[in-house]
């Protein structure tokens, strides 16, 4: 089960003078989900609309669900379903009709697509809705329902665009619990989103790109630890002199210590148990200590040590209600 | 097998979009009718035929011809919103067979063509018109208008998409069809206009549409007399016109498609 569902191979394009990818590797084996991390214009979409067949590479190769994206699209359709970040269902068909025609159009036959249309639509809570025209859905529901036009021919490997950009808070969590439950039966997800939480809520893997280059790759946890490592930071009962040097053999850098010697803190590669150790050390140099705390970095942490730009989408995220 | 489905799929969708956009489903109702009663009465009052014959039994062919003519910007518009509203990449991440986007479209115009001369036709009936060449004439007549409005749309597929979107598909379609409908035999008899204009009349592929149908109806046809190739020999001029459309304009959008679609 260890075979890539998802695999590119130096992926270029270029729109004119604009190089929206410059030779970018992805690889996501089966049954994983992969997030494709950036801020906008990156040039995620770009790379998720040449793996889904809607764009062609200028150069490099792809391969998704065991054909190659160029010369066997039509074996690719087969195998994806996508829900893009701009919405792309219909707008004066209702929700049950778009997904019959979705359905239909990906090679079900007429009752087979009414029957999935009707459990999609109870399985995203929209069968009040089901026959009311698109247009008269909220973003929430217009993304749920792009997101099940995606899974009509139940297919192994997913690609989501940003499948949170926009909603608010509740939505979001909502579609966190949808996505995981869809990986739970085994398909393997592409995500592409510019939300450092999303990523490390919901990816095994995570690929940072920037200007169409890869700038990183690996586990949350490992891009976590690429970048500086935790931060300890202690609060004594009362002031120690000793308590600096007992923390040294911790310590990745310089122990910093508040002026009235209460308050120590310092860089620390964070290990197992790390929490626990360091309080036996101080309680065996009689040191009684309040508050222990173990700060591990964020994605945006992360991010920011990366690009040299923090990941400037966070504060001003628009909401539509739900 | 999969191909003629997503086509009938496609066509059926795109019917559904007429029946529930009201200006465009007007366009094929109840403009035929407004159009067939005030050119019948108020023209019908002023407009003499060289050669006698009652302007009623004229107009209603001409008719036939104007309705058509902008009902098949319907193509142009629902195109145009449909690579507007991104529903086209839906259908391209599918499985389907491609070429039913574009023509789906055009096979829901010769639907809605039909829709739009059963309406002409019935009011033409109501208010005196009579197809007097027998009822396969009549049919021939009707499948004429049928196979020009069909080729028209392959033209409106390329307008909708090389325009900005559906309001500027409507407003070039509008700007395009209109006085090439107008400036033809359809409404009036073209002896009286100005040279140049009659020269572009008589070549007009509406015009040769119009009288084919005319003398198909056994209905007034002035242009009979006209001595221009297209105005002798209208029923071969309309075939050529009708199949050089679809020659030059399917092509041709089946190529601004792709480009518009890959990238």
């Amino acid at each position: 089960m260890t075979e890539s569902m998802i695999e590119a191979e130096a992926l270029r394009k270029r729109f004119g003078s604009t190089v929206a990818l410059d030779g970018v590797d992805l690889e996501v084996p089966a049954g994983s989900i992969l997030g494709l991390l950036g801020p906008n214009g990156a040039g995620k979409t770009t790379a998720v609309r040449i793996l889904t067949t809607l764009s062609l590479p200028d150069g490099g190769r792809a391969r998704v669900a065991g054909h190659d994206v160029v010369t066997e699209a039509d074996a690719v359709r087969h195998g994806i379903g996508v829900t893009a970040q701009e919405a792309t269902l219909d707008e004066l068909l209702t929700g049950r009709e778009n997904l019959e025609l979705v359905g239909r159009l990906g090679g079900l036959r007429r009752r087979q697509a009414v029957v999935r249309a009707k459990e999609l639509l109870a399985q995203f809570d929209l069968l009040d809705a089901a026959d009311r025209l698109l247009k008269t859905y909220s973003g929430g529901m217009r993304r749920r329902l792009d997101l099940a036009a995606g899974l009509v021919a139940h297919p192994p490997v997913l690609f989501l665009d940003e499948p949170t950009t926009g909603l608010d808070p509740t939505s979001r969590v909502r579609m966190w619990a949808i996505i995981r439950g869809l990986v739970a039966e085994g398909v393997t997800l592409l995500l592409t989103t510019q939300y450092l939480d999303e990523a490390d809520e919901l990816a095994d893997g995570i690929v940072v790109i920037d200007h169409g280059r890869v700038i990183a790759s690996g586990t949350a946890a490992e891009l976590k630890a690429k970048t500086g490592g935790a931060r300890l930071e202690v609060t004594l009962s009362e002031p120690r002199p000793d308590a600096g040097e007992a923390l040294e053999e911790f310590a990745a850098g310089p122990v910093h210590v508040s002026r009235d010697g209460r308050e120590l803190s310092a860089p620390v590669r964070s290990v197992p148990g790390l929490a626990t150790t360091i309080v036996r050390a101080l309680d065996e140099a009689a040191i009684t200590v309040d508050h222990v705390v173990v700060h591990q970095p964020s994605l945006d942490d992360v991010f920011f040590a990366l690009t040299g730009h923090p990941s400037e989408v966070t504060p001003e995220r628009q909401e539509v209600p739900a | 097998m999969k191909g003629l489905r997503d086509l009938l799929v496609l066509t059926r969708r795109n019917l559904v979009h007429i029946a529930r956009e009201p200006l465009q489903l007007s366009d094929v109702t109840v403009q035929p009718v407004l159009f067939t009663l005030l050119f019948v009465y108020v023209f019908g009052a002023g407009v003499v035929l060289p050669g006698g014959g009652s302007y009623t039994s004229f107009a209603i062919a001409g008719l036939l011809a104007i309705n058509l003519t902008t009902s098949a910007m319907g193509t142009a518009v629902g195109l145009s919103a449909d690579l507007g509203n991104g529903v086209i990449e839906r259908f391209r991440t599918l499985a389907m067979w491609r070429p039913a986007v574009l023509i789906g479209r055009t096979f829901a115009d010769v639907l809605t063509a039909m829709i739009c001369s059963a309406f002409v036709a019935v009011t033409g009936l109501i208010v005196g018109w009579r197809p007097e060449g027998g009822v396969l004439a009549a049919l021939g007549g009707f499948g004429i208008f049928l196979l020009f409005s069909y080729a028209l749309s392959w033209g409106c597929a390329c307008l909708g998409m090389i325009s900005k979107g559906p309001e500027s598909a409507q407003s070039v379609g509008l700007v395009l069809l209109f006085p090439l409908a107008i400036v033809s035999n359809a409404l009036v008899p073209t002896e009286h206009m100005p040279a140049a204009l009659r020269t572009v009349a008589d070549w007009n592929p509406i015009s040769a549409v119009t009288s084919s149908a005319r003398n198909l109806f056994s209905n007034p046809n002035p242009s009979a007399s006209i001595h221009t190739w297209p105005m002798q020999h209208p029923l071969l001029a309309s075939l050529l016109w009708s199949l050089a459309l679809i020659a030059l304009f399917a092509p041709l959008a089946t190529h601004l498609y792709r480009r518009r679609t890959t990238g």
